[in-house]
């Protein structure tokens, strides 16, 4: 019954509590109180003592006070008889438990001991998650990607079991945190992630399987970033408890897997997701808790048949899963669309300047092709394929429908890359005639025909854009001559395509698209997409909305008429404002798209890059995602990160997509590209034709070179000196504020 | 040999009253057998508001032909009777409560230095609730603030009562809409005197909506003011292990009995019993200690607090004197019997009233001061330490206790669900909502000879409700009735309770018969349903939740009034007796029919303890009915899961909602 767990975990948070407070004490002893703490790239303090509480710990003084304060939230033991309630209290333990386990991990950090080395394989764990992780994921959270969370905490009884749950999980999309040890069904003391080790299994963000430590504690590297989703994508605000842990329920859709035995810091720290809302499903004989409210569903549950321990906890969790496999004979899912093939490990690979290669997607009317309908090109290519090694390939997916535009085939081709990708064993990257395909050994040993890459993408196609695609034909080439014809009209066409792109502007549109994906995440924050601003997340852009639209016309982009233009100048338009004061339920009143000064663009928080004012330089500086640097504004990106997010407008600052930085109308209100003092040379880097492009039309064509960077200055003194040197043009421009 | 009649199902009391008969002591028992009640009082068909009368109106078709010298017709003589009874019953909460806020006040500006603001964050509640600032104020001038706002209520004239507006918005509008909301509380139970003088108020229905309005300003009102500030005063309670029964007299201790309604005296009592030099003092005469006792309502403060076991309801006073064990009972004001003076006499027992509202003729009279508090409370704990050595042999010395968890506030019972940071109602509702928790039934009110065997329909219907999945709350001499049957304990949860209640009792930890305190503390279980109500998913009125409120073994006044507010506030409430006005059919049925058509609940009144169970199950069901819940199956309980896509996510509450494509 409950009151097992209960006393458990209530026993579990003593024990950790006193873990704490031994090693706190001793790396006071060394460090003394005043010594600085900060968990790697995080603007969250410890992340979990700060959106509960509100604490900023900053020192080991500060982690002394927060102990004190996770003192207040243990409890006694219920007695065996005639006992006192118990819930509120184990509950109140279990975050106590969280508390003291980041404080006791804080501290290991201090010590050098995290991220953890496993004592056994030698296999470094992830440790703290970033911040610049967290924001990484942005859109797979909320597009379907990545659907759910799954924290296995011990061992599964043998290494083919553990190997069994993880494929399930990830073939379901699931992201998974491994930490904990328990007893084999041999009596041998192990990992989830030492069994997945010893199966050769491939393990990290790329797969969905992160192993975050050896102990149960290291769970709290999971939980910790889960109650940061609240924060940055919830817009919600340190120590507001009720929303933030409202938030995790509701909306992270995680849960723990209790693989192996349970002991009372596994309880404790059960207790302690518990209150986030994250059901525990268990492999054991241990009792359950049904009555439902503080989770949606289950609070415990058990499950023996590992057959059905991953349907079981995701249905206690309340989470839909909607898997698209085609009719292949290895495992599909985007947790494969990471994983890496090795030289050795290929069986065959096709372009990548080894052999000609191309993908074209092209538009045909429904009469000129055949659904399903499959073709292969070129004589023994069987045999040729059965060789392994090289291979010429030209691609020719044509589609056909009733609402198919032209428009769309750009956003189709774009797929083509997930199509292959989210294949297990096989591996794709790069686009159009600078594509490289792999196909690993044990793929091949799976039985992964040639004709399974031009299956993928009937079936994939299909299921993509089945409101807009009514017929899917494949047609592939083999042979090195015909791939090298077909490729030519495909440039052909590649080239016409751009040019239409390119005209589409702003101006020569009469709608905008809106796109409220985030909203599962961010639930107040709005995206207004048009022809020449993609979404901050750099996944969406207007065509990519319109055709989201076409498929799924009450889903999450819609269009926003334009309306009457009120400001040239700013960007400001009748029908945006209109849509906006509706859509963010009157937070949002009026928007302006090309300044960053009045009225900017709200954010979710999985901006590609922040721009942000410096106002002494009469510019802007512009920094990405991973940059862990200062910056002239003396924040970090965590930092400005934090400011930024929660669908809030924030004059000054603003996150966008990398792609809108040479878009004309970025910043064109105030300025344009011109007003860009500083940027990150990874930045420098990648923009860098384009920009060159741009540069060029704004008549100022050596400007990259007058943009600082990390290299030239982190200050906004150093910063100056460098502008007036170089003569930067923003200097001489109206004043910004 | 006659059949033995047994008077009480709390076996102890029983032993008692056995021993009491033996040695020919006569009690409250005997004499409800001895004097018949007037069957024209009794009926609500006597009028006694003016000299020309009293008038009784009886005789056939009474209904429509009898009246009194005046013209009054025997709906109006009924109504008017009821009216002024339930503004008694007001009159008697409230006034407790306005001590309670002077108390409050006086604590705040020092005069009263034995008191202390002990739940501060009960206190910023408040006074978030009377818009009273808070920021950077020291608890003692918040406190100061609150206590003179709620003081203002008493004497208000116009506008409304400040904690109407903690009731769900809808009751708030159907109060509004029917001119039920109090302005203030005095003038309430002022204007109620005043209409039912003779010849004002001649219309029942016009009476009986009077009854609603003064009603109110008794349970949102008097009483939360009251149950808030001995909060705030003494602390919130959370649940405690103690004992119930008579049998908690101690043979070698100095046995100290509290009792009355009003807990302030009762607190230092309590804190002065403690202090080395009392201690000591009774062991200088023999005795090892001091051993309080709870009685009546002040038993129920100081248990929920303290943790002070619990000598039983209003019944068992003078069975407390007859133990022989008693060297003092200190009483206050309300449901306190002369009969314990002269029971009294015949032991060793001083009885000491204490306010200068109730004295007693063969008490010894020690006046309770605020401003010297302590010093009372250790004048009248020397009185019962001297009188040790006065206690004789003679006695009916039982010894036999029940075990008890009480101290169910609605702040804890908020906090048990969910700890500090998920506290709220949601696995309540969701309980109910999923078939787990049939409905709730309020037991409340106090212990009635003429109606029944001391605690057998208290006792009877609590089983039966959780056997049924009905959670179940009391108060007052209710929740002493299921103490001392030992129903508070978490294994009864185990052992008696329905499938699905048992799930969630084992859960949380807690019995299925939650103890909320004193009668005045109903207010709980007001605050506590309008949250459920707010939660969301049992509708969004308390007339919408599935639950009943029962008072099966009134006879005060203030049960009445009790009636009457959870009626107003939306409830099925039945009592357990014929009806106060039986003469008179118009006004049973402007109290059923009418009342539950303009505010959703009704009072009726029902002697057949099997048909109350019946009526309440049927109500339950009906309510579930109208939510749309499944239906209550025993061991069968479930939600439909809804499995969330991305889709469904972005619908969730956003503030920013999608909307519908434009053009």
């Amino acid at each position: 019954m409950s009151k097992i767990i209960a006393s458990a975990a209530i026993r579990g948070s003593h024990k950790v509590f006193k873990q704490a407070e031994e090693l706190l004490q001793k790396v006071i002893a060394e460090k003394g109180e005043d010594y600085k703490f900060e968990f790697p790239d995080t603007a969250y303090y410890l992340p979990m003592i700060y959106a509960i509480t509100g604490f900023e710990v900053k020192t080991l003084k500060d982690m002394k006070e927060a102990l004190r304060m996770t003192q207040d939230l243990l409890h006694d033991e219920p007695d065996d008889n005639l006992w006192t309630p118990y819930l509120g209290e184990a509950l109140d333990s279990g975050m106590a438990t969280l508390f003291a386990e980041e404080i006791w991990l804080a501290c290991r950090y201090i010590e050098g001991l995290e991220p953890e080395k496993d004592p056994e394989t030698g296999y470094e764990y992830n440790g703290f998650i970033t911040d610049t992780i967290q924001r990484n994921l942005g859109i797979q959270l909320v597009d379907g990607r990545m659907p759910g969370f799954a924290a296995i905490i011990g061992a599964a009884p043998d290494e083919e079991t553990a190997v069994k749950i993880v494929r399930e999980l990830q073939e379901k999309n699931i992201l998974v945190f491994l930490s904990g040890q328990a007893k084999d069904k041999n009596g041998k003391l192990t990992s989830c992630t030492r069994q997945l080790l010893n199966q050769g299994v491939e393990l990290g963000w790329d797969v969905y399987v992160v192993p975050l430590g050896t102990t149960t504690e290291h769970t709290l590297y999971a939980l910790d970033w889960a109650i940061r989703a609240s924060l940055i994508f919830g817009g919600h605000k340190p120590g507001d408890f009720k929303n933030n842990l409202k938030y995790t329920k509701d909306r992270v859709f995680a849960f723990a897997l209790g693989l192996g035995e349970m002991d009372d810091i596994k309880w404790a720290t059960g207790a302690g997701a518990i209150n986030m809302g994250f059901p525990a499903v268990c492999d054991t004989e241990v009792p359950v808790i049904h009555p439902t409210g503080v989770c949606t569903y289950e609070e415990v549950e058990r499950e023996l048949d590992h057959d059905k321990i991953v349907q079981r906890a995701i249905e206690v969790r309340g989470l839909k899963v909607i898997v698209d496999k085609p009719p292949i004979p290895i495992a599909y899912g985007s947790a494969f669309e990471g994983e890496r093939i090795r030289k050795d490990d290929t069986f065959i690979e096709f372009g990548g300047n080894r052999t000609p290669a191309f993908e074209w997607c092209r538009m045909r009317e429904l009469d000129e092709i055949e659904d399903g309908k499959i073709t292969i090109v070129g004589d023994d290519w069987k045999e040729r394929y059965e060789q392994g090694g090289q291979m010429p390939l030209g691609i020719l997916v044509e589609v056909a429908g009733r609402k198919m535009q032209p428009d769309f085939l750009p956003i189709i081709e774009r797929r083509l890359h997930h199509n292959i990708n989210e294949g297990q064993g096989i591996w794709h990257m790069g686009q159009r005639d600078i594509n490289w395909i792999r196909i690993s050994k044990n793929a091949k040993a799976e039985g992964f025909s040639l004709e399974d890459i031009a299956k993928i993408h009937h079936a994939m196609t299909h299921k993509r854009f089945r409101a807009i695609v009514d017929k899917v034909q494949v047609t592939l080439f083999t042979t090195e001559e015909d791939v090298i014809k077909w490729r030519e009209e495909a440039r052909a066409e590649w080239k016409a395509r751009d040019e239409r792109l390119a005209a589409l502007t702003d101006d020569s549109v009469d709608t905008f698209y809106s796109c409220l994906l985030c909203q599962s995440f961010a639930p107040s924050h709005v995206c207004v997409i048009t022809p020449e601003r993609l979404g901050l997340c750099g996944a969406y852009n207007w065509l990519d909305c319109k055709a989201a639209y076409e498929i799924d016309p009450t889903g999450g982009n819609q269009p926003v008429p334009k309306g009457e233009l009120l400001d040239a100048r700013y960007g400001r338009y009748s029908g945006v404002d209109e849509y906006l004061k509706k859509a963010s339920g009157g937070a949002v009143e009026s928007l302006n798209l090309y300044t960053i000064m009045e009225n900017p663009m709200t954010s979710c928080g999985c901006f590609e890059c922040i721009v942000a004012i410096i106002p002494e330089a009469n510019g802007v500086m512009i920094v990405q995602r991973g940059h862990t640097g200062m910056t002239p504004i003396g924040m970090k990106f965590s930092t400005l990160a934090g400011t930024v997010g929660g669908g809030m407008q924030t004059p000054g600052f603003m996150g966008i997509g990398v792609n809108f930085i040479t878009s004309k109308k970025f910043l064109a209100g105030d300025g344009g590209l011109k007003r860009i003092v500083w940027m990150t040379k990874a930045l420098k880097e990648r923009v860098k034709e384009q920009f060159q492009k741009r540069a060029e039309e704004e008549g100022v064509p050596d400007l990259l070179d007058k943009i600082a960077d990390e290299t030239i200055c982190e200050d906004s003194e150093k910063l100056l000196e460098f502008l007036t040197q170089v003569g930067h043009p923003a200097l001489e421009m109206e004043p910004m504020i | 040999m006659a059949e033995k009649v047994i008077k009480s199902v709390d076996k102890v009391a029983e032993n008692i009253l056995e021993w009491a008969e033996a040695h020919g002591l006569e009690t409250a028992f005997e004499r409800s057998e001895r004097i018949k009640p007037c069957p024209i009082g009794h009926s609500g068909a006597c009028c006694k508001i003016c000299f020309m009368g009293p008038c009784r109106l009886v005789g056939q078709d009474a209904e429509e032909r009898a009246t009194g010298v005046c013209g009054a017709t025997l709906p109006v003589v009924s109504a008017r009777n009821l009216l002024r009874m339930v503004a008694a019953g007001t009159a008697a909460h409230s006034d407790h409560a306005r001590d309670m806020a002077f108390t409050l006040l006086e604590a705040a500006t020092g005069e009263a230095p034995d008191f202390q603001i002990r739940d501060v964050q009960k206190l910023k509640k408040l006074a978030r609730i009377l818009d009273i600032p808070t920021e950077e104020r020291t608890k003692e001038e918040i406190a100061k603030d609150v206590a003179e706002k709620l003081i203002s209520e008493f004497g208000q004239q116009k506008g409304e009562l400040s904690f109407i507006k903690r009731a769900p918005k809808k009751r708030q509008e159907v109060w509004r809409k029917w001119g039920l909301v109090p302005r203030g509380i005095d003038r309430e139970v002022v204007e109620a005197l005043h209409r039912t003088n003779m010849g004002v108020d001649q219309d029942p229905d016009n009476l009986l909506m009077a009854a609603l309005k003064v009603s109110l300003a008794d349970g949102w009102g008097g009483s939360m003011i009251s149950t808030d500030i001995t909060d705030i005063l003494f602390g919130t309670p959370k649940p405690r292990r103690s004992q119930a029964s008579i049998g908690i007299m101690k043979e070698d201790e100095v046995n100290v009995v509290v009792h009355g309604h009003e807990p302030t005296l009762a607190e230092m009592i309590v804190e002065v019993s403690q202090e080395p030099e009392i201690v000591e003092y009774a062991k200088k005469k023999g005795a090892k200690g001091i051993n309080l006792v709870g009685m009546c309502c002040t038993a129920n403060e100081v248990l929920m607090r303290h943790g002070i076991p619990t000598a039983g309801g209003f019944l068992n006073q003078e069975l407390a004197i007859m133990t022989g064990l008693a060297e003092a009972i200190m009483v206050d004001v309300q449901c306190i019997m002369p009969a314990i003076a002269q029971a009294a006499k015949k032991f060793h027992t001083k009885v000491v009233t204490t306010s200068h509202k109730g004295k007693m003729i063969d008490a010894v009279h020690i006046q309770y001061d605020e401003h010297r508090a302590k010093e009372v409370a250790r004048q009248i704990l020397r009185l019962a330490i001297d009188n040790y050595e006065n206690r004789k042999a003679e006695g009916a010395h039982v010894h036999e206790t029940s075990p008890v968890i009480a101290g169910f506030s609605h702040e804890y019972i908020d906090y048990m669900q969910g700890g500090r940071f998920r506290a709220s109602f949601r696995p309540l509702n969701d309980a109910i909502m999923a078939g787990r928790i049939r409905g709730v039934a309020g037991i409340v009110g106090c212990n009635n000879p003429r109606i029944a065997p001391q605690d057998s329909i208290h006792d009877y219907l609590a089983i039966e409700f959780i056997k049924n999945d009905v959670l179940v709350v009391t108060t007052g001499c209710g929740a002493a009735a299921c103490a001392k049957a030992g129903f508070m304990t978490p294994e009864t949860a185990l052992e008696m309770a329905g499938p699905g209640l048992r799930e969630v009792c084992e859960a949380i930890g807690i019995p299925p018969i939650l103890h909320l305190g004193a009668c005045v503390d109903n207010s709980r279980i007001l605050t506590v349903a309008t949250q459920m109500a707010e939660e969301g998913g049992l509708g969004d009125d308390i007339a919408d939740l599935p639950a009943v409120g029962i008072a099966p073994e009134w006879m005060s006044e203030k049960a009445l009034a009790i009636g009457c507010y959870f009626v107003a506030s939306g409830v099925y409430t039945i009592f357990g007796s014929e009806h106060p006005a039986e003469a008179s059919r118009e006004v049973q049925r402007i109290m059923s029919e009418v009342w539950e058509e303009r505010v959703g609940g009704k009072l009726e009144f029902i002697p057949d303890p099997e048909e109350i169970l019946k009526k309440s199950l049927e109500h339950i069901d009906k309510k579930r009915d109208a939510l749309k819940l499944r239906k209550y199956e025993p061991g069968r309980f479930g939600v439909e899961r809804k499995l969330m896509s991305m889709a469904d996510r972005r619908k969730l509450e956003s503030v920013a909602r999608p909307h519908e494509g434009v053009g």
